[in-house]
């Protein structure tokens, strides 16, 4: 009957999950018990290589970055395309195989227009 | 009764993978030195071989500087998210014949997925150290993993194309009569690159180079949290590592050696994963490091077009 | 209760604890850290409804790409504790009034539902035989095939779109 479905493929995984956030979180927490703790202003200022800190810790950063995590975005959503795509390529044929030529030729229109703009240019 | 296998299973496994993760740091070390006509550490024990204890010692009992400004929560997380995204990774990877933690279907996507929350680890660090350096150095590193995510994902689309299935041990079994290597070598250079640029490695490491930014994103950490980011790194390494011996090198195929006998692909699979993981600290010791306006061109403008080339071609092959 | 209803009932608990934590904190970024558990839980809400393969494009787009697209704005808006804007503004019993009201409203619709649509040919069982992705690549490539293409354009306007609008900041 509907929802009634347990995936217990995926009981391992989320054993190992378990297991790899307790290790993370336990080396963390036995540390507290044994580390010492003798905190000074010096010590806990930011590091500048031996300066005072100078200036706002988190000026503003130039577009580029927001650029670029954007057409991340867009160009991972175009990959998942691709994963069942190839999965099931043997099933699909010629015809699928022109199908995505289509889709990889429409993104490839905008990847030029991308190119041309200088997107892509770090500096 | 099967449960407790299970869970022994994955007590094993899961121990043997962090002590792994204990000793590559050594193995690194010891093959850079020699390979800089040096030796490498070699006073803590014989050769140095008790060397990697003593430094988590070390790490583990030094004090906790927590940086006045910083943003609490999100410093004491970023790490255990890397931690978490870099060892869960295991529980696909098949180390012999039917045996893996876990035989997903979707094998290779868990892999991408996790490798995913494993950049939100360097980001979130860089930004929760409220320093100036970690900020800038978290945000480049994150761009760089992002980019090379990309090329990363369309490079195995081709070996999924061969083996025509995602699950890991399918694609081994497909590779029992000849590897994916050769049919797929663009694909194969494409997923090493940006494997090596994922995983914040030589030359794409600028991002966390001690002459660059300090330590880039993880400047403010020390002690065990900073050891918790580098298991991150290692571990991925690892996952990379083994990710290519699985969908390009044939995984744990290989004639069946005599003394070991049915437990032949097990050692197959180690000695081709430290092949790979050799070939890393090889890189390591050779090659000069990329500006970062390069490897980002790089990334954008010549890997993504070539894995999608070697998608058109082995699609266009397969058709024929 | 049996046990995938245990496991409806923490999703359900959980997903609503996590979007009031969402909303409700002064911190941007800690916003996006409890995003992150929150696409964890739909990823695995996904496994139990037997579709592995969305469960796993979840992560990698959501919390992968989404995320830190909107962890970079955070970042490139400089949003900064205490420059938020107050917790709750003056007219909040009115908003909380409206937003019940709406619940109610959404609960008496939904709990109108009682015929279940019949199961079409994709039952459990096939879909385990041949893997999800093997199942959504042979259909969505052939009988989905316009819907397809579309997101093509739809993801060719995303990608012009960004650039112009980036790039006129810029100049």
């Amino acid at each position: 009957m509907p929802g009634s479905y347990i995936p217990t493929d995926y009981f391992p995984v989320a054993i190992v999950i378990l297991i790899a956030t307790l290790i993370g979180l336990g080396t963390l927490l036995l540390g507290l018990v044994v580390r010492p703790r003798r905190p000074y202003t010096q010590k806990l200022s930011p590091y500048e290589s031996g300066n005072p800190p100078v200036g706002e810790p988190r000026t503003e950063f130039s577009v580029k970055f927001y650029i670029i995590a954007m057409l991340f975005v867009v160009f991972d959503v175009e990959a998942v395309f691709l994963y069942p795509w190839a999965v099931a390529y043997d099933k699909l044929g010629m015809f699928g195989f022109v199908e995505m030529m289509l889709f990889i030729f429409i993104l490839l229109v905008g990847y030029v227009y991308v190119w041309k703009k200088g997107a892509f240019n770090w500096e | 009764m099967e449960l407790l296998l299970m869970f022994v299973k994955i007590l094993v496994v899961v121990t043997i993978f962090m002590i792994h993760l204990l000793y590559v740091q050594y193995f690194e070390r010891k093959v850079i030195g020699h390979m800089q006509a040096r030796m490498g550490p070699m006073r803590v024990g014989w050769h140095g071989i008790l060397q990697p204890v003593a430094d988590a010692l070390k790490l583990f009992f030094k004090e906790d500087i927590i940086p006045s400004q910083s943003d609490r929560p999100i410093f004491f997380v970023a790490p255990i998210i890397g931690v978490i995204a870099g060892v869960s990774t295991i529980a696909v990877i098949p180390l012999w014949k039917s045996f893996s933690i876990a035989n997903l279907n979707i094998g290779i996507l868990y892999i991408l997925a996790l490798s995913s929350i494993g950049s939100f680890s360097i980001i979130l660090g860089g930004w929760a150290s409220n320093s100036k350096y970690s900020f800038l150095g978290g945000l480049r590193s994150s761009a760089q993993v992002i980019s090379y995510e990309i090329s990363l994902g369309l490079s195995l689309v081709g070996v999924m194309m061969m083996a025509g299935s995602a699950n890991l041990s399918d694609i081994v079994n497909a590779q029992a009569n000849s590897w994916f290597l050769f049919p797929q070598l663009i694909a194969f250079f494409v997923f090493l690159v940006s494997a090596i640029a994922e995983t914040n490695r030589v030359p794409f490491d600028l991002p966390e180079a001690e002459t660059e930014l300090v330590a880039g994103f993880a400047t403010e950490y020390s002690g065990m949290r900073w050891a918790l980011f580098f298991m991150a790194e290692y571990a991925g390494m690892f996952i990379m590592s083994s990710l290519a011996v699985v969908c390009f090198m044939g995984g744990w195929n290989g004639p069946e050696l005599p003394l070991v006998g049915e437990y032949s692909g097990l050692l197959w699979f180690v000695l081709k994963v430290y092949g790979f993981i050799f070939f890393y600290f090889w890189i390591r010791a050779t090659l000069p490091r990329y500006r970062y306006d390069q490897l980002m061109s790089l990334g954008w403008k010549i890997f993504i077009p070539l894995a999608l080339l070697n998608v058109i071609v082995t699609g266009f092959l397969r058709v024929l | 209760m049996t046990l995938p209803q245990l496991f409806f009932a923490y999703f359900a608990l959980s997903m609503t604890v996590l979007s009031l934590l969402i909303v409700t904190r002064k911190n941007p970024v800690h916003s996006v850290i409890w995003m992150l558990v929150l696409f964890i839980h739909i990823a695995a809400l996904y496994l139990f409804l037997n579709a592995e393969f969305l469960a796993a494009i979840q992560i990698i787009i959501y919390a992968g790409a989404i995320l830190v697209l909107f962890l970079f704005v955070i970042m490139l808006l400089n949003l900064k504790r205490e420059e938020t804007a107050q917790k709750y503004q003056s007219q909040w019993p009115i908003s909380m009034g409206i937003a019940l009201v709406f619940a109610i409203f959404m609960t008496m619709i939904v709990g109108k539902i009682t015929v279940m649509p019949a199961l079409g040919e994709y039952s459990v069982e096939a879909i385990k035989a041949e893997g999800s992705m093997m199942t959504i690549g042979k259909v969505l490539y052939t009988r989905y095939l316009l819907p397809f293409e579309i997101a093509s354009l739809v993801l060719l306007v995303a990608i012009i779109g960004a650039v112009v609008l980036a790039k006129q900041r810029v100049e």
